[in-house]
């Protein structure tokens, strides 16, 4: 019971900064496949009054990954019944050409900008249509969520990073005088601290173990699986090998480093 | 004979700058059995601290074992300390370690194998008559009982010198004559070099012993 209780208290701290870290690395991946979403299906429109090749447009700024020209078909369909033939051809010349620019990834406001300035200080180019309103509300909603998310894992990482500190007291308190009689017959620090350290990682080995369960549970949930799927998205929840590695070496690193500060803030008393 | 410990004009403070040990020097030869008598605060545990290295001396040379105390390092210190054996007045066991278990500690730390170890915890739980209490923790001990545990903890390696400080203070006198029983037999048997800081000398003592008695700052021996 004692022995359970022992490691109850850094567990349950270890398990709160895990799974926000998990939560934070899930909200990550979710936001970068939205952008990722958005840029594929989001596109400047260019209008020239003179025809630009293709490698002169991708030219003009690295972010754009593809061009496509818009055929003025489908605005002359609706002009055939009202004009002759000749007409139509003499407007086909003088309509201006319609370029729709694709983006390599979704840009911010500021990218959108120089986008603009740099397509408008070429010849021919007379305007320029970014979608930027919509395209900006879109891109600060994300940013708003994102920096929500940082802004509740922090606070839960900070507020349990404390709660550590505090348990770092109480297990110098309950260690200090076993290390202590240990020094007096000659311990070496190491076999005087192996009890510490083989608590810290059994700790963090099992904190690791509780998300490690949660979390392959929550990927396989039907709820969040179509909540995803409802907004265009499919996200790697988590990876049993490479989250599970991350996870890990922030559970060892941090109560290996617990129990290294009590090693050192260790005062031989007699 | 060879000097197990050698104290050249050794001052010592135990805190602040009072001076209570003042430029003192004697000798302990291997296998002497030695008690240290002095009036409450006249630095009898204040000298037994300084012979294993937990307290500094404010000047003069001290050695130990062949180790010179002054300015020795971490793991020259370790090793002294692995062939003392230590008995406290407060028993200084592990509350979470079985009494088995803390016998079992400076076999632990000098690398016995586990079986010899086992050996050598079950002789000694024996000699101190604890054997029915070898699966309890200390707190489910009596104050004798604990001491006889300490004193077994300090024989169990074998060390070429035990340090007791007033190892039969509170104890009833079946407690108290094991403990002389013990002490006797390791001088003895094992001529192991014997230091007990206490405020009386027992009467019925069977071993030929020297006293060193500390007052106003200074060792005397009394012959």
């Amino acid at each position: 019971m004692k022995s359970i209780k022992n490691h109850f208290s850094l567990v349950i701290a270890l398990v709160s900064i895990l799974f926000s870290m998990q939560v934070f690395m899930v909200m990550d991946r979710s936001v970068e496949a939205y952008k990722h979403n958005l840029a594929t299906q989001y596109s400047v429109i260019a209008v020239s009054q003179k025809s630009i090749s293709k490698e002169d447009l991708l030219s003009f700024d690295h972010l754009i990954s593809d061009v496509e020209e818009l055929k003025p078909d489908s605005v002359i369909k609706r002009l055939n019944k009202s004009m002759d033939v000749k007409n139509i051809e003499l407007l086909k010349l003088t309509l201006p050409k319609f370029y729709k620019l694709h983006l390599s990834k979704f840009p911010t406001p500021q990218e959108v900008k120089r986008l603009t300035k740099n397509l408008l200080s070429n010849n021919g180019i007379t305007k320029v249509e970014d979608f930027s309103s919509n395209h900006n509300t879109t891109y600060k909603m994300l940013l708003v969520f994102k920096n929500i998310i940082t802004v509740f894992a922090m606070t839960i990482i900070l507020v349990t990073t404390l709660l550590i500190f505090k348990e770092l007291r109480i297990w110098q308190y309950q260690h200090s005088e076993r290390m202590s009689i240990m020094g007096l017959f000659g311990a070496p620090v190491w076999l005087r601290s192996a009890v510490l350290f083989r608590l810290a990682i059994t700790d963090a080995l099992i904190a690791t173990f509780i998300v490690f369960v949660l979390f392959t549970y929550l990927s396989q949930d039907m709820f969040i699986l179509n909540k995803l799927s409802e907004i265009g998205i499919s996200v790697v929840i988590f990876n049993q090998v490479s989250d599970t590695i991350t996870l890990l070496s922030t559970a060892v690193l941090l109560s290996v480093f617990l129990a290294s500060m009590i090693v050192l803030g260790h005062k031989e008393e007699v | 004979m060879d000097k197990v410990i050698i104290a050249d004009n050794i001052s010592l403070s135990y805190s602040g700058d009072e001076t209570i040990i003042n430029k003192a020097s004697f000798s302990i030869n291997s296998g002497d059995f030695v008690f240290i008598t002095g009036a409450s605060g006249s630095g009898k545990s204040t000298l037994l601290k300084s012979l294993f290295g937990a307290l500094k001396l404010k000047e003069g040379r001290l050695l130990v074992g062949g180790v010179e105390l002054n300015g020795v390092s971490k793991s020259k210190l370790n090793f002294l300390r692995r062939h003392i054996g230590i008995v406290f007045q407060d028993y200084k066991l592990i509350k979470e370690w079985t009494i088995e278990k803390n016998i079992s500690l400076p076999l632990l730390i000098n690398g016995y194998d586990k079986t010899v170890s086992q050996n050598q915890v079950d002789s000694l739980l024996k000699h101190v008559r604890l054997t029915h209490q070898s699966n309890k923790y200390p707190l489910e001990l009596s104050g004798g009982e604990q001491q006889r545990a300490a004193m077994a903890r300090a024989l169990a390696h074998n060390p070429i010198l035990i340090l007791a400080d007033e190892p039969t203070g509170n104890l009833d006198d079946y407690s108290s004559g094991l403990i002389w029983n013990l002490l006797e037999g390791a001088n003895i048997q094992l001529k192991t070099t014997v230091i007990v800081v206490t405020h009386h000398i027992p009467e019925s003592l069977n071993v030929k012993y020297r006293h060193l008695r500390i007052e106003y700052g200074g060792i005397h021996e009394i012959n």
